[in-house]
């Protein structure tokens, strides 16, 4: 093999590499040259990178690099840092009341920029962009309200949640009272009729509605009242409300009897903090259901 | 430059110039990953890491089956933007028991690695049966089979095993009742639900599909979406002590 022989090609007038494959050769074109020093540069700058940044490693741990640079040490700065711009004004919603919030314009306007965004990100999955809810979830924009809607009773629902994995969660359970047999089919549909007839839904012809009353007096008025409208201190929604949470027909009703729904609200205190919470009572609250 | 020349014998010979190529790649392995596995430093000290319950385990291999990798991680990355949005950056130790891990960057939906809890199991059942149902725009097709299907307990024991054999620390017991512990979790009243409480303690238990009758393919998924990210107790978490 006479690889070594370097030669000028006679057709192209190019150097051969002097290699030699079973009487092929191999013309001499070389790497262009700004390739071949980037890839010079870029084991040096390799090099560099490993002395600065963490890099290699060894038995115990790893080479920690002379910059002592570290991706968490870095973020958790610039968490922190933003969250103390935000407390400056955060620690004035907190220091103040929700009526205070809602009556100076300068908390005003920074509780509702901060509780549109955390509305959308927390809150708009289950009640919607609009705040009008879904079928099973309340609407925020109404004036009925399970709970209660003004400042207070929403920053405490926000906070708490409703039926949620918390201790101090608002907690409302209805019997049921056609699976666990309570009332009979026939009382559960006089009741119902009859809870239409206060909600101003159209009763089905040769139901007794009178009946209905009084196992309506007897069953459900200790929470809902005698007037049908309710009680938001023991969450027991008004009946009479032009809006249900659930289906607003008889047979809704009925099965709301029967098998009552009970929704869930997660308890947002530990995941939001009381500042953001505080800012979502507000946002909430003038969404035009707040009282 | 005579041991420049030696490299024709790779270039003439495609075995050695294989072998060559072998040892090369190895090299790369070696430092890079081999050391994973024995720095201590790979896996953060956690309070409250635990394996997976049967059920969860279970929702976690429909995760997997329906795909919902494709759209949605589970690691929010060390920037501020997503420790806003989602909370605290993912630890490895909080995938310590994921075969395989659901990382990832492309979300066509939002990281899930710390949905539990942010919404109620309703909602979760809702918006998997139909989610523009609550999330109007949402382009996430609907699951509405996972109601109707009831769960299989028939494998779920393999399973356990397969992960022991990884090294998750199921216990013989937990493995024994895997069947049992399965429907127990989803069925709070049941006779079993006790010895499953024994077994995981601290963990949801209650119907989470709504349908008390049955055990399905919903309650595993949405048992599973309820524990993501809520291992961790971050109040005993010693960040100062994991900085990379």
């Amino acid at each position: 093999m006479a690889e070594h022989k370097k030669e000028i090609d006679q057709v192209t007038g190019v150097e051969t590499t002097g290699h030699e494959w079973d009487g092929l050769k191999e013309l001499n074109h070389p790497l262009p040259k700004w390739w071949l020093y980037m890839f010079y540069g870029s084991i040096v700058w390799a090099v560099i990178y490993w002395i600065l940044m963490p890099s290699w490693p060894l038995v115990n741990g790893y080479t920690k690099g002379l910059l002592d640079y570290s991706q968490r040490a870095v973020v958790t700065e610039e968490f922190n840092a933003a969250a103390a711009e935000r407390a400056e004004t955060g620690k004035m919603l907190l220091e103040a009341s929700l009526d205070e919030i809602q009556n100076t314009p300068e908390l005003l306007e920074y509780a509702m920029a901060q509780g549109k965004v955390a509305f959308g990100d927390n809150c708009a999955a289950c009640h919607g962009v609009g705040a009008t809810g879904f079928e099973g979830y309340p609407n925020l924009q109404d004036d009925s309200w399970i709970w209660g809607g003004d400042l207070e009773t929403l920053a405490t629902t926000i906070a708490y949640g409703v039926r949620a994995d918390n201790d101090e969660t608002r907690y409302a359970e209805m019997p049921a009272f056609g699976r666990d047999e309570l009332l009979e089919k026939e009382q559960i549909v006089q009741v119902a009729n009859y809870v239409g007839s206060l909600a101003g839904i159209p009763t089905q012809d040769g139901v007794d509605l009178e009946a209905g009353k009084v196992v309506y007096e007897e069953n459900c008025a200790a929470c809902h009242m005698d007037n049908g409208k309710g009680d938001m201190e023991m969450g027991a929604p008004n009946l009479t409300a032009p809006n249900y949470l659930y289906d607003r027909s008889i047979k809704g009703i009925e099965a709301q009897i029967n098998t009552p729904r009970h929704g869930v609200m997660p308890a947002w205190i530990d995941r939001l903090g009381e500042t953001t919470v505080k800012s979502l009572a507000v946002y909430v609250h003038s969404r035009g259901g707040g009282q | 430059m005579s041991a420049w020349k030696k490299h024709q014998i790779f270039e003439k010979n495609s075995l050695i110039l294989i072998v060559g190529i072998v040892i090369m790649i190895s090299i790369g392995g070696l430092v890079e990953i081999v050391p994973l596995y024995y720095l201590k430093s790979t896996i953060e000290k956690t309070e409250g890491m635990r394996p997976y319950t049967p059920l969860e385990l279970a929702g976690r291999n429909i995760y997997v089956r329906e795909g919902c990798y494709a759209c949605h991680s589970q690691q929010i990355r060390p920037m501020r933007d997503e420790l806003e949005r989602y909370g605290n950056y993912s630890l490895a130790a909080e995938s310590m028991y994921d075969r395989p891990f659901q990382w990832g960057s492309k979300r066509t939906g939002p990281d899930l690695a710390r949905v539990g809890g942010k919404y109620s199991d309703e909602w979760q059942r809702d918006h998997l049966i139909d989610p523009r149902s609550v999330s109007p725009t949402s382009v996430m097709p609907g699951y509405p089979f996972l109601m109707d299907a009831k769960i299989s307990p028939i494998e779920i024991e393999n399973h356990l095993k397969v992960n022991a054999l990884y090294g998750v620390p199921y216990t013989e017991e937990q493995i024994k009742y895997a069947k049992a512990d399965l429907m127990a979790q989803a069925q709070p009243d049941s006779d079993a639900a006790e010895g499953f409480a024994e077994r995981y303690p601290d963990v949801l238990i209650r119907d989470f599909d709504g349908n008390a009758k049955e055990v399905t393919e919903m309650d595993a998924l949405v048992a599973y979406l309820q524990m993501l990210g809520t291992l961790v107790d971050f109040s005993l978490y010693d960040e100062k002590a994991n900085l990379r």
